[in-house]
């Protein structure tokens, strides 16, 4: 591994890796590892879709789904390399491009990397890669030395037959890339695993130590031009007028155009330079209905859906409403989760490259197919014109599933043919014009029977439908059952964690103008709030223990999950003196978890969260050291939204503008996370995203436990904790 | 045109005075190491060490720095070494994403020659850059780990 410190040489190189690795394979691959060998296409064998295998025995694994710091790309090579055999320490990866994969019947099949599927639904496919892949280089070996193939065995990138002769993979890589694949794939029995499951470290660690790894906001092409963008400060709005005339001689600038309609872009010689003109161009927009919509309207609007009669049902068993009116006791609440950003950290960007012949995009997508096909669009090119080169990205959570900004650099880069433009979004920008998580309310209403016990419950969710802004073509007759995550009785992605009697989980959909996108964790976040909240205030009622309560009337496996978190805390056991222990559980993205917040508050009402333990039951664990890491993460992630996070706007323009008035969690806050993960086979749940659902919600059920203030109202910085204030 | 010097080399740099030393690294000069996270001194991903003290770069303008030692995330190993810093961070695997770690590293890296042995608390001094995957749980183990090694 060297080091690049030599100043000079830096920029030269780069721009010889991306134009010359893009030249020489045919556009087909920007590989992580740098720099990357153009000649290697070559010499290369590609035993299948999956699997490429070098004469030195170096092995390449493809990855159709996206790298975002989530370890995707180190858990699917686990996968593909526990069926192929091969040596771990020879892996490496790359990513097909999403033209190739048009190209080639879509091979390597999904691209879309959210909903934390990438283990979840691409496991079967690339263990059969890899099994298929072995089967040949086997096959390989029995020809060459004329024997049975039942003779010869696999492992350790060595096929060896029984009297003791060996050939390696990188032998036999040819040989066996120009045979049959095989029909019949038989997969390993998980008892015989011997890289599912292990806490191996990441593939991608070290060029993000020296600065090398390469973001698409570091891309470099002969040529270049920098553009930034500005969008009508008001969703929906337009742009009248700008005065290009004014900007136009400043330093650097090159073009100022408009894309759209709706969005002025300066494109200069450097960043700055056209970050600066923009800042100084005179524009006028017609911002249209939504500019005179206020926060107080937002919260109207939302407030008006949790009494509507008209409302899409997710949820429904029995007769809760019945069962409410009969109860000993009724308990009522009503919660209300505001709209956040990603704001990841690497803002928004993508290079184009337009010809009327050809379009090459360099970004970093979630989507890889998405993008394409937003690029396609934009540049009113034919798909086998174009194509997509994906990037490290600086973060993703959601935001870069949306190829609004993919859109943008291509319309930039088709105003100017054969120049290579790469479009940088502001920090101000990606605040102001972000998919937010969706901004809802919730009402909930429960029944007690005499002795405490459960006999109805209806949860009205009112308010913002993700699938409406984002995809309107998939709402199923008009309900988008996203809105239900966690809260429906059945399916893949969770099935409701309660048996009630008598239920009811309905939305009444209410869409404010802000574009909602899905955000970590999604909607799994505030129905967990919802959910978990209420659940701990019935408990109250009922005069029962916020866990016993909820273990009557669990399911099995979430009351493992919760079980396994409790016991690690020690729920129940003395803490220290002004400690709370809350609790919270829920099933997402085909996982069960659970987490258990210890908190304090001082006199003066300041939270402190000590620490939260966590368990997590993804069916099958893959990397239980990156699991870790995603429970940890998501964690700051989800608080730092429970502290802080909040997008309001006045005259329908995003007050936020930065991490200045958006704040973020840093070090200081970061609670201690002990993480269970309680992995009970048998399926295929995901990690990225599930665990994230119970951070806020067990602080808040702690913050009760402190002070006696129900919080209901996110975030918390709205609130004040202070006793007796 | 001012000349700068950078992880011990001379290097001229063409750019309007007044561009942030962020821009010149990551545009003029083509070291995209060091990243752009906010612009406004809030995040930390452009930190930069000039005469060896931790600095956030898109705050410092071109003409402010000529003849000062500025170090950046491309020179704090020696040659293929990695530092303690990024050497712990390898055996903890700190990076998710990684786009803030070249900061978090710089932060760091200062951090541990002012102290050798810092505290929890001094960490969470001297750490207040922002990272978005929420590696802040490994970034203290490994500051600890590197502090030890
Ligand atoms: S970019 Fe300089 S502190 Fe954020
Ligand atoms: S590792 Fe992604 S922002 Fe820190």
């Amino acid at each position: 591994m060297t080091i690049q410190t030599t100043l000079g040489s830096t920029p030269l190189n780069r721009r010889n890796f991306l134009v010359g690795t893009a030249a020489a394979t045919g556009g087909f691959s920007l590989a992580f590892s740098f720099p990357y060998a153009p000649a290697m296409a070559a010499e290369v064998q590609e035993i299948n879709a999956w699997v490429v295998i070098k004469p030195d025995d170096t092995v390449v694994i493809r990855i159709a789904r996206s790298e975002m710091g989530q370890g995707t790309l180190t858990g699917l090579a686990q996968m593909v390399v526990e069926e192929l055999e091969c040596d771990w320490k020879k892996v490496t990866t790359e990513y097909p491009t999403p033209g190739e994969n048009v190209k080639r019947g879509r091979v390597w099949k999904n691209f879309s990397t959210g909903g934390s599927r990438g283990i979840r639904e691409s496991n079967q496919y690339v263990r059969e890669g890899g099994a298929a892949a072995r089967l040949m280089l086997v096959a390989a070996a029995a020809a060459e030395w004329n024997v049975p193939v039942a003779e010869c065995t696999a492992a350790n990138s060595v096929v060896t037959h029984s009297s003791g002769k060996t050939l390696t993979y990188g032998h036999l890589a040819s040989a066996a890339a120009k045979l049959e694949p095989p029909k019949e794939i038989p997969l390993k029995d998980p008892k015989d695993w011997k890289l599912i499951g292990k806490p191996i470290h990441r593939l991608d660690t070290m060029d993000k130590l020296t600065g090398k790894q390469m973001y698409g906001i570091d891309v470099k092409l002969p040529g270049m031009l920098t553009a930034t963008v500005k969008a009508c400060p008001v969703n929906g709005g337009k742009l009248k007028s700008f005065d290009a005339a004014k900007v136009e001689k400043m330093p650097g600038v090159k073009k100022v155009v408009s894309i759209d309609g709706n969005a002025v872009v300066v494109v200069a010689d450097t960043y700055w330079n056209a970050r600066t003109a923009l800042a100084a161009l005179p524009i006028e927009w017609d911002v249209g209905k939504s500019g005179s919509v206020q926060q107080s309207d937002v919260t109207a609007m939302l407030k008006d859906g949790l009494g509507a009669t008209e409302a899409y049902i997710g949820n429904k068993v029995g007769d809760a409403a019945g069962a409410i009116a009969g109860a000993a006791k009724k308990v009522e609440a009503t919660y209300a989760y505001p709209w956040q950003n990603h704001a990841p950290m690497e803002p928004l960007n993508a290079a184009a490259l337009y010809t009327p012949d050809k379009l090459e995009v360099w970004c970093g997508t979630q989507n890889g197919e998405a993008a394409l096909a937003a690029a396609a669009e934009a540049a009113e090119l034919p798909v086998a014109k174009c194509d997509v080169y994906k990037m490290m990205l600086g973060g993703g959570f959601g935001r870069r599933g949306r190829a609004d900004y993919v859109r943008q650099a291509v319309l930039v880069a088709k105003q100017m043919p054969g120049v290579p433009i790469k479009l940088i979004w502001s920090r101000e920008e990606d605040m102001q014009h972000g998919s937010y998580h969706p901004t809802t309310m919730c009402k909930l209403t429960g029944g007690l029977d005499k002795d405490g016990n459960l006999v109805g419950l209806h949860m009205r969710i009112s308010g913002q439908s993700i699938l409406a802004s984002l995809a309107p073509q998939s709402l199923q007759n008009g309900m988008d059952p996203a809105t239900f995550q966690g809260m429906l009785p059945s399916g893949p992605e969770g099935t409701y964690s309660y048996n009630v009697p008598n239920l009811l989980i309905d939305h009444a959909m209410r869409n404010p103008h802000l574009t909602a996108g899905f955000w970590r964790g999604v909607n799994l976040n505030q129905n967990t709030v919802y959910m978990e909240s209420f659940m701990d205030e019935l408990a109250e009622a009922a005069g029962k223990d916020p866990l016993e309560f909820r273990m009557k009337l669990m399911k099995p496996k979430n009351a493992a999950a919760l079980k396994a978190a409790c016991d690690r805390a020690g729920y129940g056991k003395p803490l220290p003196e002004g400690h709370f222990h809350g609790i919270a559980q829920v099933m997402g993205f085909g996982s069960y978890v659970a987490g258990v917040a210890e908190v304090s508050v001082s006199k003066d009402g300041v939270l402190k969260i000590h620490k939260i333990t966590a368990a997590t039951d993804p069916g099958y664990a893959v990397n239980p050291w990156l699991i870790e890491r995603q429970v940890a993460g998501s964690f700051v992630y989800g608080l730092s939204a429970a502290l802080y996070g909040e997008i309001t706007v006045k005259d329908g323009v995003v007050e936020q503008t930065n991490f200045d008035s958006y704040n973020v969690m840093r070090m200081d806050e970061m609670p201690e996370v002990d993480t269970v993960v309680a992995a009970s086979g048998g399926f295929w749940g995901g990690v990225g995203e599930p665990t994230i659902a119970v951070a806020a919600a067990s602080v808040l059920n702690g913050i009760y436990k402190a002070t006696g203030k129900r919080v209901r109202e996110l975030p918390l910085m709205n609130n004040e904790l202070k006793k007796g204030a | 045109m001012p000349v700068l010097n950078i992880n011990g080399q001379s290097v001229d740099a063409k750019a309007d005075p007044r561009t942030p030393l962020l821009w010149v690294l990551r545009d003029t000069l083509g070291m995209t190491g060091t990243k752009y996270g906010c612009g406004i001194a809030q995040c930390g991903a452009c930190t930069v060490h000039i005469d060896g003290v931790p600095t956030r770069s898109c705050q410092v303008p071109l003409n402010s720095v000529g003849g000062r030692k500025i170090t950046t995330i491309e020179g704090i190993a020696d040659g293929d070494k990695l530092n303690k810093i990024q050497q712990a961070w390898l055996e903890l695997d700190v990076p998710q994403c990684g786009y803030c770690q070249s900061g978090m590293i710089m932060a760091a890296t200062a951090l541990l020659a002012a102290k050798p042995n810092p505290t929890d608390a001094d960490i969470d001094a001297a750490m207040t850059n922002i990272c978005r995957c929420g590696t802040y749980k490994q970034i203290r183990e490994a500051i600890h780990a590197a502090a030890k090694a």
